[in-house]
C-alpha cells in the first residue's frame, strides 16, 4: 500500500500573514509594509532580498520573537499574540536557525542542544535519544561532548539546527543559516538542513542572499522595501 | 543539571568577578559572626558576674545601668531571712582608675559572695578577705597589669590599698577586676547600700512567688531571673541590637556586592539570555539561573566567612590581652542563622538583576547579529 503524498498546494497553511506591517523607532523606519504570504505545512520557502527588506524581521514576527504593528500573523491556524505568553509556543511549535550559530560557547553540544528539551521539561532519557537521533544524523555523535569552541564553524552550525530540531518543531525558522560559512560549508551545511527538515516534515521558512541555495527550495519568495515582490 | 552547568559557567567565566563577590559575602559573615560571637560572649560574662551562683537578682527598679541602682543594706540584710532565700549576696560595683589603666572594674563583696569563696586563689588567704577593710583581692589579669604581688600598696582611685590576695576566675571582667570589702567600697564609692543582690533561692521554683513578694515589700525594687534579667537589661539590649546593627550592616555591603556582580552578569550576558528565550526558557527558568547564580555565591561566600570568623575568634582568644573577654561558645543556631542571613542577602541582591532579565526581548538582543 503507498499513500499518495498530497502535492503542497492542498496541505494546511502552517504560516499565514496577512497584510503585517511592523516599523522601528515610533513609526521612523517602516520594514513591513503590508506583508501577505502562506506557508503550507512541510513547505520550504526561501526569502530573499536585499539586506533591509523586512526578512529577519518577518521571522521574528513569525516566530512570535516580536509582534507586528498591524497585520495577523497565523501559525498553525492560531493567531500569534505576543500579549501572552509565547514560551509554550517556543519550546513546541517552532525552531530558530540564525546566521551566526548562537551556541553558548561554555557548555559542550550536547548541552547546547539539550537547552530547548530542559526548558520544554522533558525527560532526560527522550532527550538523550533524540539528541542522539539528530547528532548521528548530522554527522556529529562523536563531537558531542565538545565544547563549542572546539567546532568548526560549519560543525557549530550543525549542532545548531539539531538544536532547532530537538523538541520536534512543526516549523523551523532560519535567518542566513550558512550565511558565516565558507562556500563549501555553506553547500553542506544547507543540504543538511534540507534533509533534515524533509525527514521531521518540518516546515522550513528561511531568509537567504543566496540564490542558488534559494533555488533549490520549493519555492522561493522575493521580497524588498518591505514588500513582497514575487512569490 | 544543564541549569547547574549553566549557573556554573558563568561563575566560573568571571572568576575574578566571582571571587570578589564570594569575598565580600565571606568578610560580611565573618564580621557578623565575629563580633555578635564576642558580644554575646562579653554579654555571657557580663551575666555571669551578675548571676555568680544564683538564680535571681534584686535591684533598683528602672535604673538605666545597675552601677546607679542602690539597693539599701537594710533590704539586703532582710532579703537573707526569708525563708525562701538560701543566700543573698550584696553587691556594690564600681568603676575606678589605676596608674596606667583608666578603667578598672570593681566589685565590693562580702566575704561569703561567691564570687570570693568559688574562686581559685592563686596568691593569699581567702579566709582573710573582709577582715581588713584597706585589704583588697585583685583578679589575676588586674594583678598583671597593675603589676602588683600580694603584700604590696597600691594606688586603687583615690585612695591606696594592701593586696591581700590574688584569684583566677574564668571570667574575664572579673579576672580583670578589683574585689574590696563590702564596707570598703560603700565608702570608696559614697554608697550605704549595694547595686545589686543575687539570690539562690531553696527551691527555683518558688522563684514566681519571690518576685512577687519583693515588689509587694520593696515597691522601689526589682527581682528578676539571671535570663529575664539578660533579655531585659538595656545595656545588653543595647550591646545585642549594636552587633546585629554592625552585623547587618556588612551584610548589606555584601549583597550590594553580589547585587552589583549579577547586574553585570546579566548586562555581559543578555545574548545568551535572548538564546535561552529563543530556546523556550521561561521568564522563571531565567530568573532561576540569576538566583542560583546569587544563591551561590552566597553560600560560598557564607561557608567561607564562617571559617574564616571562626578562625579569626580563636585568634582574638589566643590574644593574652584578651584572656578571658573572648567566649568562642559557637551556637549552632547563630552560625545557622548567620549563613541563612547571607545567602537571603545575596538571593535578595540578585531581585532586580533577574527582573532585568526577564525584561530581556531575544528579538531586540538577537537583531543585530
Amino acid at each position: 500500500m503507498t499513500t499518495e503524498i498530497p502535492p503542497p498546494e492542498t496541505k494546511a497553511v502552517t504560516i499565514r500573514a496577512l497584510d503585517v506591517r511592523k516599523s522601528y523607532e515610533q513609526g521612523a523606519i517602516a520594514v513591513l509594509k503590508g506583508v501577505d504570504l502562506e506557508v503550507r505545512r512541510g513547505e520550504v520557502v526561501a526569502l530573499c532580498g536585499p539586506s533591509g527588506c523586512g526578512k529577519s524581521t518577518l521571522l521574528h514576527l513569525a516566530g512570535g520573537l516580536d509582534e507586528p504593528d498591524s497585520g495577523t500573523i497565523e501559525v498553525n491556524g492560531r493567531t500569534l499574540d505576543t500579549r501572552r505568553s509565547m514560551v509554550n509556543f517556543l519550546r513546541h511549535e517552532v525552531g530558530f536557525v540564525f546566521q551566526l550559530h548562537n551556541l553558548i560557547p561554555d557548555l559542550t553540544m550536547e548541552e547546547n542542544c539539550l537547552l530547548p528539551a530542559v526548558a520544554a521539561g522533558s525527560s532526560r532519557l527522550e532527550a538523550n535519544e533524540r539528541l542522539l537521533t539528530l547528532a548521528t544524523r548530522i554527522g556529529l555523535e562523536h563531537r558531542l561532548r565538545q565544547r563549542i569552541h572546539k567546532l568548526s564553524g560549519g560543525e557549530r552550525q550543525r549542532a545548531a539546527i539539531c538544536r532547532a530540531l530537538m523538541n520536534r518543531p512543526s516549523i523551523l525558522l532560519a535567518d542566513e543559516p550558512t550565511g558565516a560559512l565558507d562556500e563549501r560549508s555553506s553547500a553542506a551545511v544547507f543540504e543538511l538542513l534540507l534533509e533534515l527538515v524533509r525527514q521531521e516534515g518540518a516546515t522550513l521558512l528561511m531568509a537567504t542572499h543566496d540564490l542558488t541555495l534559494a533555488s533549490t527550495c520549493d519555492r522561493v519568495v522575493q521580497m524588498h522595501d518591505g514588500k513582497i515582490h514575487e512569490d | 543539571m544543564i541549569f547547574v552547568r549553566l549557573i556554573l559557567v558563568n561563575l566560573l567565566r568571571h572568576r575574578i568577578r566571582t571571587f570578589i563577590s564570594v569575598a565580600g559575602i565571606a568578610f560580611s559573615v565573618a564580621a557578623m559572626l565575629t563580633v555578635v560571637t564576642v558580644l554575646q560572649g562579653a554579654i555571657g560574662m557580663f551575666s555571669g558576674i551578675l548571676s555568680s551562683g544564683a538564680e535571681m537578682i534584686v535591684f533598683e527598679r528602672n535604673v538605666s545601668d545597675l552601677f546607679f541602682s542602690d539597693v539599701p543594706s537594710a533590704s539586703a540584710t532582710e532579703l537573707a531571712t526569708w525563708p525562701m532565700v538560701e543566700r543573698a549576696d550584696p553587691v556594690l560595683f564600681g568603676v575606678v582608675s589605676s596608674a596606667d589603666q583608666p578603667i578598672v572594674t570593681c566589685f565590693g563583696v562580702t566575704a561569703t559572695d561567691a564570687r570570693i569563696r568559688d574562686a581559685e586563689w592563686i596568691a593569699g588567704n581567702p579566709a582573710e578577705f573582709g577582715r581588713d577593710e584597706n585589704s583588697i583581692a585583685l583578679g589575676e589579669r588586674a594583678a598583671t597589669f597593675l603589676g602588683a604581688t600580694v603584700g604590696q600598696q597600691i594606688p586603687v582611685g583615690h585612695g591606696s590599698f594592701r593586696v591581700m590576695g590574688i584569684v583566677r576566675t574564668r571570667n574575664g571582667f572579673e579576672d580583670g577586676g578589683v574585689f574590696m570589702p563590702l564596707g570598703a567600697a560603700r565608702k570608696f564609692f559614697h554608697k550605704e547600700g549595694a547595686s545589686a543582690v543575687t539570690i539562690k533561692l531553696r527551691d527555683k521554683s518558688q522563684a514566681g512567688a519571690f518576685k512577687a513578694a519583693v515588689q509587694q515589700r520593696y515597691p522601689n525594687l526589682i527581682a528578676l531571673e539571671d535570663a529575664e534579667f539578660s533579655r531585659s537589661y538595656s545595656q545588653f539590649k543595647i550591646l545585642k541590637a549594636t552587633a546585629w546593627a554592625v552585623g547587618g550592616c556588612g551584610l548589606a555591603l555584601g549583597g550590594l556586592g553580589v547585587a552589583n556582580t549579577m547586574i553585570m552578569s546579566v548586562f555581559t550576558r543578555i545574548r545568551e539570555i535572548a538564546i535561552l528565550r529563543v530556546n523556550g526558557f521561561s521568564n522563571a527558568q531565567i530568573a532561576a539561573t540569576i538566583f542560583g547564580e546569587a544563591a551561590l555565591v552566597s553560600l560560598a561566600g557564607a561557608v567561607a566567612g564562617l571559617m574564616i570568623g571562626i578562625g579569626a575568634l580563636y585568634a582574638l582568644k589566643g590574644i593574652p590581652a584578651l584572656h578571658g573577654y573572648i567566649d568562642v561558645t559557637l551556637h549552632p543556631a547563630l552560625v545557622g542563622l548567620v549563613a541563612l542571613l547571607a545567602v537571603l542577602t545575596g538571593v535578595a541582591g540578585a531581585v532586580y538583576p533577574a527582573a532585568y532579565a526577564m525584561r530581556i526581548r531575544a528579538v531586540e538582543a538577537l537583531r543585530f547579529e
